[in-house]
């Protein structure tokens, strides 16, 4: 039976209403799909994944002659720059000697603590590289696509990087794609410490080009100029990864010039860094710790008694009595010690230090080499490259 | 065209503008990037969100609408639905103050349309600061603001071109 026939056809709506009506509906589903989104901090979602994965060989063709014409524009301006860069890069290397030279000296000195303390130190991260393929620049989400995924061992939670310094994480993974969550976005959130002071920070992105430095703790830790760098807390990122330098925006808000903003982020590498909070299986922890023997009586015991003299508090000093006073103050004064070296704080029940004789500093001839002292000056201001 | 006289089919006032939406936004979000500039990034669907309202009510505006909305959401990986229901507010707007833009000039129209891109990018805006916690830089606000105010020529031309196209319209 056609429409026209049916008893519907002599049904009337206004258009406006409803229109209106289908637009409060669709707008009640969106605000919906607003407040059960959880971008970044839950799984990704198949609706994500698939469609990643659909528009990534899209977005690749699509943006390959934007690849080409930004290689175009970098061989142009390297050619109209390249007397200036030239000058300026030799500038550059000269300094860069020193700290080569300085860098050399504290590696071998470094392996050689490393082995005396048998330190367990961290091995290699393996990386891929990944061309980007599109790339969102809005205040309310920064984030890019890149052509590599689970198939080449990409991993939700990586670090990416620029040649530069740090450009943000992946949140999602399919086969072929994966997207990066820009440090820039306002739902990125990264710990970080500040180089000269150690003092520890959580960058916080708000959709514009320098995120913000918050919780920043300690007395005046950061400065303008401070390398600001990865702080590895919380295992979502390696620590000491570059991420940029402190500068103080016009309300005085610490904020962090990105190193990834130099230049074109067209490649990144993916660092396929495996944290303990992904390696480990919770599953296999809490199975491990059911499978433990029970403790015996003698365990027990001990336990206990270890845990009472734990928890006992420590025996008081000496009470001081007249009688003491008197029998030092008539006592003779002991031999006054040589006059060197800092005074000794001596702990209860343990044998009297003596004081040691300041250390002969040794000499050096003027012009050696010294790391400490190359370590002391300030680093160049740019990279070679910069200023992009 | 139909035997009744002239008609006009909804794909091509809702279809093809929806379509032009997604390959200009697809188009504008290579990494490109020379002296430092890169594209700029205005949201193109605020400009049939605006126009279809104004040429004809009709049920499949909203529609497509959300559809283009979670597109863009998707595509930029931002939080889902953000666009969709700014532009949902975009519609309802434009949709609300029909009788008033009727007949009116290029700048009170273009005045209107500034008006729904300022209720747009205030909901999105409201809504990241309930996500994120945080309130987006207002100086890339603005910027993409700028660029997406900058579209009234194209909400001009939809609407100059589609509003008499159809003796049902009138």
């Amino acid at each position: 039976m056609a429409f026209r026939d049916s008893p519907f056809s002599q049904l009337k709506a206004p258009l406006t209403w409803t229109a209106a009506a289908v637009a409060v509906v669709v707008g009640f589903a969106a605000l919906a799909l607003v407040l059960t989104d959880r971008r970044g901090a839950g799984p990704y979602g198949a609706a994500r994944s698939e469609f990643d994965e659909v528009v990534e060989p899209v977005a690749s063709v699509l943006s390959a002659p934007a690849h080409w014409v930004s290689s175009f524009g970098d061989w142009t301006s390297g050619y109209l720059f390249a007397v200036h860069e030239n000058r300026e890069l030799k500038k550059q290397v000269m300094d860069l000697q020193r700290w080569r030279d300085a860098a050399i000296a504290l590696k071998n000195l470094n392996l050689r603590y490393e082995s005396l303390l048998k330190l367990r130190t961290e091995p290699p991260i393996p990386m891929v590289t990944a061309r980007v393929v599109s790339d969102a620049r809005g205040p309310f989400s920064e984030a890019r696509l890149a052509d590599a995924g689970a198939a080449d061992g990409v991993k939700v939670g990586n670090p990416a990087m620029s040649e530069d310094g740090v450009v943000g994480r992946v949140v999602g993974v399919t086969a072929h794609a994966s997207r990066i969550l820009l440090l820039t976005d306002v739902q990125s959130r990264t710990p970080v410490l500040i180089d000269r002071t150690n003092a520890r920070a959580i960058l916080t992105g708000d959709g514009g080009p320098n995120p913000k430095l918050e919780f920043v703790r300690g007395f005046d830790p950061v400065k303008d100029g401070d390398m600001v760098l990865t702080s590895g807390d919380g295992g979502l990122y390696p620590r000491g990864l570059p991420v940029g330098v402190a500068a103080r925006d016009i309300r005085g808000v610490w904020r962090v010039k990105l190193y990834s903003d130099r230049a074109a982020i067209d490649f990144v590498r993916i660092l396929v860094f495996d944290d303990f909070s992904q390696t480990v299986s919770q599953a296999d922890l809490a199975a491990s710790a059911s499978a433990l023997p029970p403790l015996t009586k003698p365990e027990q015991d001990q336990l206990a008694a270890a845990r009472t003299a734990a928890l006992k508090p420590p025996a008081p000093p000496p009470s001081v009595t007249a009688s003491t006073v008197r029998a030092a103050t008539a006592a003779p004064p002991p031999a006054a010690p040589p006059a060197v070296g800092p005074t000794v704080r001596l702990e209860s029940g343990s044998a009297p230090a003596r004081p040691r004789p300041p250390k002969a500093k040794p000499k050096i001839p003027k012009g050696a080499f010294r790391p400490d002292e190359v370590l002391a000056q300030p680093l160049p201001a740019d990279p070679p490259g910069g200023g992009a | 065209m139909s035997r009744y006289g002239q008609t006009l089919e909804p794909w091509r006032w809702i279809g093809l503008p929806a379509l032009g939406c997604l390959a200009a936004t697809v188009a504008l979000a290579a990494p490109f990037r020379v002296f430092g500039f890169g594209f700029p990034e205005p949201v193109f669907a605020l400009a049939p969100a605006f126009a279809w309202a104004v040429i004809r009510p009709s049920l499949l505006g909203p529609v497509t609408l959300f559809v283009l909305g979670l597109f863009c959401d998707l595509f930029w990986g931002g939080p889902l639905g953000l666009w969709a229901l700014s532009l949902i507010a975009t519609y309802g707007l434009a949709l609300g103050g029909r009788s008033l833009m009727a007949g009116q000039g290029g700048a009170v129209m273009a005045a209107w349309f500034l008006a729904a891109c300022v209720l747009a990018f205030g909901v999105a805006y409201i809504l990241a600061i309930i996500l994120a916690h945080e309130q987006a830089n207002l100086i890339a606000v603005a910027w993409q603001f700028l660029w997406t105010a900058a579209l009234y020529p194209i909400v001009h031309w939809l609407t100059d071109r589609y509003e008499d196209a159809d003796v049902r319209f009138r």
